[in-house]
């Protein structure tokens, strides 16, 4: 589903701190599965998601995406792609204060002009699923750590994305929460969706929620 | 299109939600953007009033006012000068005008006096002006008394006072007798302060001008045109000089509501971000926050418009009248004819809102065209 050839990535390229996060990586990721990135801060697994999920450019090297070559289309292009077929769940959930739950879950909706009520209805249906209905009105500043990362899977699931990026999703939640958000790991693949996340947490990258482990260090992957 | 029209009423929507998020600093920023559309309105509104309603007045004045000057000052008009100005081809109808200022001691004004014919004002009456009048106590049948500049004491019977309608010019105005007003300021006989002409054919006012300058070198023919320009550059003068003194606060006021619509808080460049990297197009987001700086500077717009017109046409401008007026102790009181023309408001909204959007904008296309990775790294 995803192939990439070669990626490396530089930072203030050119200058006198350039900084190469990525360099030459190969990398096929099977559809429906869950794989997960593990290694150390500073190895380049963010950086790489960033790429395969359309957020920032490989420096060179090629990503496919379901056959297509993506790496050198445009930014609308991109924009759209990221919109339709990807889903993010940030380290930090990046939930936009002020907002309640369901306003903040249908955000990534509104460019493609679907209705307010289909939308909210969608946002709805998801809370529930994730078992957070009564909290659908309340602002999201309001909501606990495990709350707002579920807030932050349904914006994630709102355009019913094919693949789910999620980086460090247990970072900030205990080992109660953690392992329901495994559990939702394991509705995902059921789905059918493809999952990539990044993790440090044994919890995550040893559960069988995730069929494929690969390590990172210093930019490069680790062979299995 | 459908579609298209959800896209921009959801922009709409967060847009309205973005705002109220941020309460505190956008109500700031309107309020302040509103006081400078309100100061820069009221000055264009009230100037602009003034001059159509001296348009207005002067509409009725005569076409040319001939005076005689000696020494480059003006001087009486001798007998004689009203029968060789009526051998002027041209000129259709003459009239001796009697006109003079008078100190009153009492309040500290000036007052014009000015000669009717005796049809209109009775020997031992006078009219006056709605100022005076009120200055005075003054009301139809009082009494009032002058001491002339010889030194005689001369009473009236106030007959009637004159219409608010006229008041920009008849403030101050005592209208009198032409032999109460001889007397009084012992004018001879067959003498005039200056002559009022019309002219057959209103395209040949200055060529009249021209030959009375010629018949008549001693002498200075003012045009009813001129005397309008007059006015119209007292005006430009005086609302140049309330904006110069205005401009130190104005600035301030702009620089203020600059720095706070164009400075993007790191909490704005965060969601900018997250919006991006949830899938919305970096126009979506500059079309979001295009909508937020018009909806305030539009607000604005509108609040300090709406002001200014109330202040100007409802309640007299009492903020800027006396300096836009003149500096009279008899300031006319009069109600402006609201007077708006498209140009005005035109400028006015390029001066405001045009300025206000470029604002919001550089930053926030700034923000916008940079990659969405950041999000990520937050």
């Amino acid at each position: 589903m995803i192939e990439l050839s070669n990626i490396r990535k530089a930072f203030n390229q050119g200058r006198h701190n350039e900084y190469w996060a990525l360099h030459g990586i190969d990398l096929s990721v099977e559809a429906g599965k869950v794989t997960a990135f593990r290694g150390p801060s500073g190895s380049g697994k963010t950086t790489l998601l960033t790429i395969v999920g359309c957020l920032s450019r490989p420096t060179e090297g090629r990503v496919r995406f379901k056959g297509e070559d993506i790496s050198g289309l445009p930014e609308r292009f991109l924009t759209d792609i990221r919109r339709q077929s990807f889903g993010f769940v940030f380290q930090q959930f990046n939930l936009i204060k002020g907002l309640s739950a369901v306003d903040n879950i249908i955000l990534p909706g509104m460019p493609s002009g679907r209705p307010r009520r289909n939308l909210v209805e969608r946002a709805d249906e998801l809370l529930d699923q994730l078992k957070l209905g009564h909290r659908s009105r309340a602002r999201v500043e309001w909501l606990s750590g495990g709350e707002q990362q579920r807030v932050a899977i349904a914006r994630a699931l709102i355009n019913d994305p094919e693949v789910i990026i999620a980086d460090e999703p247990t970072a900030n939640l205990d080992t109660a929460l953690s392992k329901e958000f495994l559990a939702i790991l394991e509705g995902f693949t059921d789905a059918g969706k493809t999952v990539l996340l990044t993790s440090h947490d044994p919890l995550v990258v040893e559960s069988s929620a995730v069929h494929r482990v690969v390590g990172m260090r210093d930019g490069r992957l680790i062979p299995d | 299109m459908r579609p298209w029209l959800e896209k921009q009423l959801h922009l709409i929507d967060f847009t309205l939600v973005s705002l109220a998020r941020r309460k505190t600093k956008n109500v700031g920023l309107l309020l302040a953007y509103t006081l400078i559309v309100f100061v820069l309105a009221s000055l264009s509104l009230f100037t602009h009033a003034l001059r159509s309603e001296a348009s207005y007045v002067l509409a009725g004045s005569p076409e040319v006012i001939l005076q005689r000057m000696v020494a480059g000052r003006h001087d009486l008009i001798p007998a004689g000068y009203l029968e060789r100005i009526g051998r002027i081809r041209g000129v259709q109808k003459k009239e001796g005008r009697l006109w003079g200022y008078y100190y009153d001691p009492v309040v500290n004004a000036n007052y014009t006096f000015m000669a009717r014919p005796a049809s209109e004002v009775a020997d031992g009456t006078i009219m006056v002006g709605s100022a005076l009048a009120r200055e005075r106590g003054l009301a139809p049948g009082n009494t009032i008394s002058f001491r002339s500049y010889a030194g005689k004491l001369f009473g009236f019977t106030v007959a009637a006072v004159l219409s608010p309608d006229s008041e920009l010019l008849s403030a101050d105005l005592v209208l009198l007798s032409e032999s109460d007003f001889r007397r009084f300021f012992e004018y001879p006989e067959g003498h005039y302060t200056d002559i009022a002409l019309s002219v057959a054919n209103p395209q040949e006012v200055r060529t009249v001008a021209a030959k009375l300058s010629a018949a008549l070198p001693d002498s200075r023919p003012i045009l009813r045109e001129e005397v309008l320009r007059t006015y119209q550059s007292l005006f430009d003068w005086r609302e140049g000089i309330v904006l110069t003194v205005l401009a130190g606060a104005i600035l301030a006021f702009a620089i203020l509501a600059w720095e706070k619509a164009s400075g993007l808080s790191a909490e704005e460049r965060r969601e900018i971000g997250i919006l991006k990297a949830i899938g919305w197009e970096t126009s979506d987001v500059i079309r979001m926050k295009v909508w937020e700086g018009l909806i305030i500077s539009l607000t604005a717009f509108l609040l300090g418009g709406i002001a200014a017109y109330v202040q100007v046409f409802h309640f007299g401008a009492a903020v800027f009248a006396p300096v836009l007026k003149g500096w009279s102790v008899l300031y006319p009181r009069f109600t402006l004819v609201p007077a708006v023309d498209g140009l005005q408001i035109a400028t006015l909204f390029f001066f405001t809102v045009v300025p206000y959007t470029a604002a919001v904008l550089v930053p926030i296309w700034r923000a916008a065209i940079t990659d969405p990775d950041a999000v990520m790294r937050a």
